[in-house]
């Protein structure tokens, strides 16, 4: 559809008026990292901090290893993406294009896991991590998200849609099933399989709730907790000490996002 | 297809299926069980027959959980539907500029509960947040929104609002792309203005996409817990205690074991209720774009989806 001059411009002026309300605050963010805690009470909202004032993110750094932190919690957000693709990959080749008695049943204890958040197992779960000493272990943050009810339900999606006479091909050809499920099909759901690892990636990296349960120590912390406990230590609330815990934490997301862009959006907008 | 064995299917299907039962499955039907005990983790465990499930309905506050997290969810929902189809039909343009603010506002979808949780305790702080600083501004006093009994649920709301605007923005983008550009030119062609061709052609057919947001983020929203641990540890008062943190607090702070798994297996019921609905709203929807279709087989025909 044409549009007018006019109606561009002025939906132009809305979209910018609507960046300004999701921009802004990560400016602020920003903004009062770089603030001491007085001047943050003196003018909590001007974005120019003066003077410039670093020293929150020195005390950030002192007051957690934000590199292990950093490193542990993207080793179990990839685990987990490599894990749910690995799993899904012959599962959801068993499910699309296998005949065999049970197929049904199968399939629906899938559909049905897409029902049962973790929210909703974590007393269980958490119980039977402490019953055989798993609490705070890498075990405890990465198994139970190995197999993703979703990820199958969707890889399955993309192989019914490969054709049968591609697999029959590779079977003529010799190839085992191993082959079939990781070589051949795999590259060609290869956009499902993207669409996967990341949103399955950026989940568990910002994931805070699972790792609070599932530690109690500061053995497997991750970043979100370590950026959450910044706000409940010591007196008062010590915001530029916070802002600069945030955007250490936001600040890999987000060069991911940026590079990431137009497939996250599409994973997220195309997902049903 | 024929697999190569009788075993094959399953060899493949093993590793999910038996993962997906014992983190999944298998913790619910747990959780009834011990929902019928009474353990505090450190004595042995007593049978206790429905008494916790009759405790949280007297004393527990069942209720009261019950009817704030769907108070913060339909707030959070409708905020989300309005706001992300109203930016959606804005930045559906070509363009760099649209591009840019699609991708403003998407940004918040993909940073972390915690960081979008302690920046928005920040700018609502009555003192030393932004918030606080407008209000000093135009002469109101200090006003602590997050230690407000009646307005704490509200913030949160608000804050779950603008963390999900961007995801139900790009899923009706998507449900944009697939209305049939030539439909829109008929409809102009016949007069209508941009109000009743949205009225009339894009919003009838948004329907199913409509439908899928509002599901979606009506079981996000209910299974809500960064913000409220982050935010306001359910106060003041209980007046931000929705239902995973009353779990989290049976089990962690009360050291309560058969409450909070008789917590889990109601708040599961619920999320079965919410997911009932989601199918029935969906099979509605599905029937009534059945009916629409020859409308939506124009000339030249959407791009296929």
């Amino acid at each position: 559809m044409k549009e007018g001059r006019v109606a561009r411009s002025v939906a132009a002026a809305a979209a910018s008026a609507a960046a300004v309300v999701w921009l802004l605050p990560y400016a602020w963010m920003v903004a009062t990292s770089l603030k001491r805690l007085r001047d943050i009470a003196a003018s909590p909202a001007s974005l120019w901090p003066r003077p410039v004032d670093a020293s929150a993110y020195g005390e950030v750094f002192a007051a957690m290893p934000v590199a292990r932190y950093t490193l542990v919690t993207a080793f179990v957000a990839a685990a987990i993406a490599a894990l749910q693709v690995a799993l899904a990959l012959p599962a959801g080749y068993a499910l699309a294009k296998l005949r065999f008695a049970g197929r049904r049943f199968a399939f629906g204890v899938v559909l049905a896991c897409l029902l049962v958040p973790a929210q909703a197992t974590f007393v269980v779960v958490f119980l039977g991590f402490a019953r055989v000493g798993l609490v705070d272990s890498m075990t405890a943050l990465v198994l139970p998200f190995a197999a993703s009810a979703l990820g199958t339900f969707l890889v399955r999606q993309a192989i019914l849609a490969v054709p049968d006479e591609i697999i029959e091909a590779a079977r003529m050809d010799g190839a085992s099933e191993w082959t079939i499920v990781y070589r051949v099909l795999g590259p060609m759901v290869r956009p499902t399989l993207v669409s996967l690892v990341l949103v399955s990636f950026v989940f568990h990296y910002n994931d805070y709730f699972w790792p609070l349960v599932m530690t109690t120590g500061d053995r497997v912390r991750t970043l979100p907790l370590g950026v959450a406990l910044l706000r409940e230590q010591g007196t008062g609330m010590r915001w530029p000490v916070i802002m600069a815990g945030n955007v250490v934490l936001s600040l890999p997301v987000l060069a991911l996002f940026a590079v990431s862009q137009r497939h996250l959006m599409r994973a997220v907008g195309g997902a049903r | 297809m024929k697999p190569r064995g009788p075993l094959q299917p399953w060899i493949m299907l093993a590793p999910t299926l038996v993962l997906l039962v014992v983190f999944f499955i298998a913790p619910i039907a747990v959780a009834a069980y011990e929902s019928l005990f009474s353990w505090d983790l450190l004595t042995p465990a007593r049978s206790v027959g429905l008494e916790n499930y009759r405790h949280l309905a007297t004393r527990g506050d069942l209720l009261g959980i019950a009817l704030r997290t769907a108070g913060y969810s339909v707030l959070v929902v409708s905020g989300t539907i309005v706001a992300g189809l109203a930016l959606a039909l804005l930045v559906h343009r070509p363009g760099p500029l649209f591009a840019f603010v699609r991708a403003s506002v998407f940004s918040a979808y993909v940073v972390s509960w915690v960081a979008v949780a302690l920046l928005w305790t920040w700018l609502l702080d009555g003192n030393a947040g932004v918030v606080g600083w407008a209000m000093a501004k135009l002469g109101a006093a200090p006003w602590p929104l997050l230690g407000d009994r009646r307005w704490a649920l509200p913030a949160l709301a608000v804050v779950g609002i603008w963390k999900l605007t961007g995801y139900a923005m790009v899923v009706f983008l998507a449900g944009l792309h697939s209305v049939p550009p030539a439909l829109l030119e008929a409809a102009a062609l016949d007069g209508a203005g941009p109000w009743r061709r949205f009225r009339h052609v894009v919003f009838p057919l948004l329907g199913p996409t409509a439908a899928f947001v509002a599901t979606t983020s009506l079981v996000t929203s209910f299974q809500a817990f960064d913000v409220v641990r982050i935010m306001t540890q359910g106060g003041p008062g209980r007046s931000t205690e929705l239902f995973v943190y009353a779990i989290y607090e049976q089990i962690f702070l009360d050291l309560s074991v058969g409450r909070a798994s008789a917590l889990t297996v109601v708040f599961f019921f619920v999320l079965l209720l919410l997911a009932g609905l989601e199918l029935y709203v969906w099979r509605a929807r599905e029937s009534a774009s059945d009916r629409a279709r020859p409308a939506r087989a124009a000339p030249s025909g959407p791009e296929g989806r």
